[in-house]
């Protein structure tokens, strides 16, 4: 085993461990805090691809935007009751049992049909040529185009629906 | 790379980051002089030759001061808010090129790195401001956070302009493609807003709402007292350094120094540490001057100026750069 | 593939991380040595002014806030597409020119009908 495969290690073990800990914090807060801690890893595991542009994005779009809509929502629930409240249903040992069974059936499958595919155009070496920002910037601009131009379409959707929703609260 | 090659790294890091915890101590002593003396006062003078030991005799005051908890509180995160603020306010010096070839990390991204930083180092005011439990905290929290993410497109958007101009988010390289003109020349729109933004990223005066001492008492730091306050105080005053440094890089042409036969033998770091400190006091110029600004008009001139600006900008720097 | 490949760049900047970690937990554990601690009901109380606190401390805010938060993460997402396309803008040329264009209009029809709707508007 080298270096390398027990850095990957880490960050795959690491990061399940710390989902858990996002889905079974009582307070919501504190599981933001770890989503932080989770968004980072994965913004580690893309370095680890040479993948730098990505990483940035991780944690300019993941991290510091959507974390802190969410973080808005969180702060306006009433934590005082929820951390009060019964954490789990009494029938979580039943769902953690069914949940184990299906991991087991995944990995079955997934380690039958899985074959790793060979290496794309833009492999690590290529895209280290000519820096990651550049090969993202030429890709999506050229061979992306399309779905480049639905995104805008998708971001439009979403401003005019945050102030519909929003709208109609401030109405009542 | 070697083992040798890592302790030189570290070695690096601990020159770099002890002069930027010394500049820290420093720039407040420097804050209150400059102020002072804007206002026909003194600034500090008791402490020292003309107060000079007086940010020694701060750190030591905060050092020995009680650290309240307060009974409300959400410990563990009133615990780690300060420590993310520092991590994110330091963390970015890694990037800084300082003079030609020395960065402690060369990384092509340097830009985002610090773009993606600044955004991580807002958490560490909201969640001060909502574990305090405190009204005037949470106030402050919620305030930071707004004005934060509003003015961090702007920014964001007046880089675009350098990126397009350099061909590069690397900072070196950045630095590089200003050895003809400076990009204050040729950007200067990007410019404004970008020192409009920075200004309110690092929660300065006249856009120093999330602390306005006058309304909020300390605003997100209300309830921290002793080291925990102190360390806040260190990620706003690093913070400070590195947006100037930013600025110095992206605008004011780095290490690059005037073109002087005279002068040829100054080191490149003279100037960028010059141009830093010349930004700083501007800094301090703004604050001395200028009113605090209200909530809405912040929110407003964010919205409507400063991202219709950089936006505009931007497409007026691509057309510029096709013809 | 994952784990074939070390980003060297980055050892330098976790260096970094890991002295600024140490700067402000070693300040807050080297302070716990001298500091005194003498707690007390009223002095932990939340700061009010000297009165006793009244009410909640976190209480509902504003609905702007989530619209601020929500229209950040949208400009947020444009502003990052820009950056590789700025990049990369010599080699894109015209056409780039005239995609980006185009997908900053698309955006500048969300925003002139934000700016209509009043939500930046705070009163």
């Amino acid at each position: 085993m080298t270096v390398h495969q027990l850095i990957f290690i880490y960050f795959a073990i690491a990061m399940t461990g710390i989902s858990l800990l996002v889905v079974t914090r009582r307070n919501p807060v504190h599981s933001v805090l770890f989503m932080l801690v989770l968004f980072v890893h994965i913004a580690a595991l893309y370095l680890f691809l040479n993948a730098e542009f990505l990483a940035a994005v991780q944690i300019i779009v993941y991290a510091g935007a959507i974390m802190v809509l969410f973080l808005f929502v969180i702060m306006l629930l009433n934590l005082r009751r929820e951390e009060t409240e019964e954490k789990f249903h009494r029938q979580w040992p039943v769902s953690a049992g069914a949940v184990a069974v299906l991991a087991v059936f995944f990995i079955m499958i997934v380690s039958k049909i899985v074959v790793l595919p060979a290496l794309g155009e833009y492999s690590i070496d290529a895209i280290r040529s000519e820096g990651s920002i550049m090969t993202v910037g030429k890709v999506l601009f050229t061979k992306y185009l399309l779905p480049f131009e639905i995104a805008s379409i998708i971001l439009l959707v979403a401003i005019i629906g945050a102030i519909v929703l929003a709208k109609k609260s401030t109405n009542s | 790379m070697t083992f040798s090659l890592v302790l030189w790294t570290f070695i690096k890091v601990a020159i770099v980051v002890s002069i930027l915890m010394l500049h820290v101590s420093y720039v407040v002593y420097f804050e209150r002089k400059v102020i002072g003396h804007m206002q026909a006062r003194m600034g500090p003078m008791r402490v020292g030759w003309h107060g000079l030991l007086q940010p020694i005799a701060d750190a030591i005051k905060l050092f020995f001061k009680e650290d309240i908890m307060p009974s409300q509180a959400d410990k563990s995160i009133f615990y780690i808010a300060p420590i993310i603020g520092v991590l994110a306010a330091i963390g970015s010096i890694a990037v800084i090129p300082m003079w030609d070839g020395f960065a402690i990390a060369n990384i092509n991204i340097g830009l985002l790195f610090i773009l993606a930083l600044s955004s991580v180092g807002s958490y560490s005011i909201i969640l001060a401001g909502w574990a305090s439990n405190s009204k005037y905290s949470f106030l402050g929290g919620l305030r930071s956070a707004a004005q934060v993410i509003s003015y961090e497109i702007a920014m964001g958007l007046s880089l675009v302009g350098i990126m397009l101009l350099s061909g590069s988010a690397n900072l070196t390289d950045i630095v590089h493609a200003q050895s003809d003109y400076w990009f204050i020349f040729t950007q200067p729109a990007a410019f404004f807003v970008f020192v409009v933004a920075i200004i309110a990223e690092t929660n300065r005066a006249p856009f120093d709402l999330p602390e306005a001492e006058t309304e909020l008492v300390a605003g997100y730091a209300t309830e921290y007292s002793g080291i925990r306050f102190g360390l806040f105080f260190m990620a706003e005053y690093a913070g400070m350094f590195i947006m100037s440094a930013l600025a110095v890089v992206c605008f004011l042409g780095g290490w690059d120094g005037p073109d002087i036969r005279l002068l040829a033998w100054v080191p490149g770091f003279v100037w960028f540490i010059l141009k830093v400190y010349a930004f700083i006091f501007f800094y301090f110029w703004i604050r001395a001057t200028l009113p605090r600004y209200r909530y809405d008009q912040l929110m407003s001139l964010g919205w409507k100026l400063f991202i219709p600006l950089a936006l505009a900008n931007v497409v007026f720097t691509a057309l510029l750069k096709l013809l | 593939m994952p784990g074939t490949y070390i980003p060297w760049d980055y050892v330098p900047v976790m260096i970094v991380f890991a002295f600024a970690v140490m700067i402000g937990l070693g300040a807050l554990v080297g302070g716990l040595l001298v500091r005194p601690r003498r707690p007390y009901a009223q002095k932990l109380a939340p700061y009010e002014s000297g009165n006793p606190p009244v009410g909640e401390p976190r209480y509902k805010f504003s609905v702007k806030f989530y619209i601020v938060a929500m229209l950040f993460v949208v400009f947020d997402v444009e502003a990052v597409f820009m950056y590789p396309w700025a990049v990369a803008f010599d080699k894109l040329g015209m056409f780039g020119f005239i995609e980006m264009m185009l997908f900053i209009f698309i955006l500048l029809v969300g925003y002139i009908y934000v700016w209509k709707k009043g939500a930046f508007v705070w009163e």
